[in-house]
């Protein structure tokens, strides 16, 4: 696409197999694929999972003509990749694989400017486009850009070669366990930030990983292969996570599977509860005549700017001429709407009070949340999702 | 020794300073100009071999039995077909560079991490760009390395070359001479100088190698 490069493209996998002979297998070749057929929508991520050598990396690298395919066609955008010249695909297409592989003998700022200088920008342009995604990375280009792979930890690393892939912004990325080789407190900010910068990139994304969490994390759709390279299944992770199609799928996301769903909702997803509440400075009166209206035993005490500040008991309010700020125990953990439902049940668990306080961004009070609403909440969506994937 | 020469005539070598810059720098052609063919063919060889890997062993085979041919035999050989010239000396020197360069710059295309090739590959490099930007420059300081192995044994083979005589012999000249009049402050001084030769070069490469690898931080030893 010399002219008119696409912010994304669909990526089609038809029929495509890849076997190896007896040759390859010496090499200590990669898994074989075996008939997949999938359509990544333009803009999505499509995470590839399972277990080492279902031909997950092998379906990645025929992407972009790594690897060949024994039979079958991919098509971006329609168009048969095979047909396509092998050096122009290429640079089309960014990837970033675990171990980076940065030039170890350029600098940072050349490394990212690496496909702007095969398509032969000027250097001027391709600096700039270089400061331009470091920064974007969250690497002070004027503190990174001269310094060599060698000097940067494996986070930055990682970003960079993030960055280096990005850089002739490309409308489909390959990404092969790219966050893989970090330790698990970088890795879970990689995602973070990864899935941040996403929503205004909009590429479509082929993520490799053997982590079904960072599967479920980090895919709109997610293609689960097993050894042989069958594919199977494919669909967004809350289907696979409510439906497995086989007993394969089932083990390999794992018999917390119900917990993991959780971690695909937030707060906001879930309707909540309502308790009654109490101004400081309010006459106690109406605020006991509330509480003892309700099944809930406790008044929850706001400010004058509607933020939640702890509990306060029938008795302490029933002997107290108004409510006060004295009254209120803060034991509750406070959540945003856009918690996890995961993390939400978690910090439930550990609190003293089970009972989470939802707050919006100004920390006032919109509801609760408890360990019985989630439940609650999960049985009635796996009663209306019916059983079916999106291939 | 002949009685009442000292061991270090000084008053000769204070007296003789344009034949002393002489021999060196015959010693530094002698040095040179194989170390500049070995590496030209070293490469070629490499590079060639690089894409087809079966050539590899061959090639340190037949550099490997150019080795071993004791250098006065070689020049003995030579002499009555390039006569008194430069090419006598030069041709067994280049031979002598081959294995060790080969392989060192053999050794630095392997040390290319595959990690860094996958990349390169995949961003869109073609093989000759992937060749001149990623594999000849990460291959440099196992190169160098090599280029300063060879650099020092060429300088130690070349005094040899002293049977090429006056026009050619560099420092080896002076050894000669000086066994032949008895006179040790010939020999001695080519000896010393050889020496100091080989150490400067030493350094100097050692010098060369941190200087154009400002990204490596540990470097790995050289074969040879």
């Amino acid at each position: 696409m010399p002219d008119g490069v696409h912010n994304a493209a669909t990526v089609e996998f038809d029929h495509v197999t890849k076997h190896y002979g007896a040759a390859d297998a010496k090499k200590g070749a990669l898994g074989a694929v075996n008939d997949l057929s999938l359509v990544v929508p333009a803009g999505k991520i499509c995470v590839l999972v399972g277990p080492s050598g279902c031909g997950k990396t092998t379906s990645l690298k025929m992407v972009n003509r790594l690897i060949e395919p024994t039979s079958g066609r991919i098509l971006l955008d329609g168009v048969d990749a095979s047909t396509r010249d092998l050096i122009e695909l290429r640079r089309n297409i960014g990837y970033v694989i675990q171990q980076v592989g940065l030039f170890p003998h350029q600098t940072i700022e050349e490394n990212v400017a690496t496909v702007p200088r095969l398509l032969g920008w000027s250097e001027e342009r391709r600096l700039a486009r270089a400061g331009e995604l470091l920064h974007l990375m969250g690497l002070e280009p004027g503190r990174y850009a001269r310094r060599y792979p060698t000097q940067l930890s494996g986070g930055e690393r990682q970003r960079v070669g993030v960055a280096r892939a990005l850089a002739a912004d490309p409308p489909i990325m390959l990404m092969d366990e790219p966050f893989g080789a970090v330790d698990p407190i970088v890795r879970e900010r990689l995602q973070n930030e990864f899935l941040r910068l996403q929503e205004d990139l909009a590429k479509t994304i082929l993520f490799v990983t053997h982590d079904i969490d960072e599967a479920i994390k980090m895919g709109d759709v997610v293609a689960v292969l097993q050894v042989g390279g069958d594919l199977a299944q494919f669909g967004t992770p809350a289907d696979m996570l409510a439906n497995p199609a086989s007993e394969f799928v089932a083990q390999f996301v794992g018999a917390d599977r119900g917990l993991k769903r959780l971690s695909l909702y937030r707060i906001a997803d879930v309707p909540l509860e309502t308790i009654p509440t109490g101004k400081v400075g309010e006459p106690s009166a109406p605020a006991r005549a509330r509480l003892l209206a309700h099944p809930f035993e406790y008044l929850l005490v706001l400010d004058a700017a509607d933020r939640p500040l702890g509990w306060a008991s029938l008795s302490s309010v029933s002997t107290a001429d108004q409510v006060t700020a004295e009254m209120a125990h803060a034991s509750s953990p406070y959540f945003d709407r856009l918690t996890t439902l995961k993390d939400a049940l978690s910090m439930l668990l550990d609190a003293t009070v089970q009972v989470g306080v939802v707050v919006d961004p100004h920390g006032a009070y919109l509801g609760i949340l408890t360990v019985d609403g989630i439940a609650n909440w999960i049985r009635e969506q796996s009663a209306a999702e019916p059983a079916q994937g999106i291939g | 020794m002949v009685e009442g020469r000292p061991l270090i005539d000084w008053t000769w070598i204070a007296s003789n300073p344009d034949d002393i810059v002489e021999r060196v720098l015959q010693h530094l052609q002698l040095t040179a100009i194989p170390l500049i063919a070995g590496f030209a063919v070293s490469l070629l060889l490499a590079v060639w071999a690089l894409k087809r890997p079966a050539l590899y062993t061959p090639v340190i085979a037949v550099s490997g039995l150019l080795y071993t041919i004791p250098s006065l035999a070689a020049f003995a050989v030579l002499r009555p077909v390039f006569g008194l010239s430069l090419l006598t000396a030069i041709i067994p020197l280049t031979t002598y560079t081959l294995l060790i360069l080969f392989r060192n710059i053999m050794a630095g295309f392997q040390a290319v991490p595959a990690d860094v090739l996958e990349a390169a590959e995949a961003m869109g490099y073609t093989s000759r760009e992937r060749l001149l930007r990623v594999q000849i420059p990460l291959a440099v300081p196992l190169m160098i390395a090599g280029v300063r192995l060879a650099a020092v044994t060429v300088i130690g083979l070349a005094t040899v070359a002293s049977i090429l005589g006056d026009a050619y012999g560099g420092l080896g000249q002076f050894i000669t001479e000086g066994l032949q009049q008895l006179f040790p402050t010939k020999y001695l001084l080519g000896a010393f100088l050889s020496v100091v030769l080989a150490f400067a070069t030493h350094l100097l490469f050692v010098r060369i190698e941190k200087a154009v690898t400002p990204w490596a931080i540990s470097r790995e030893s050289a074969v040879g």
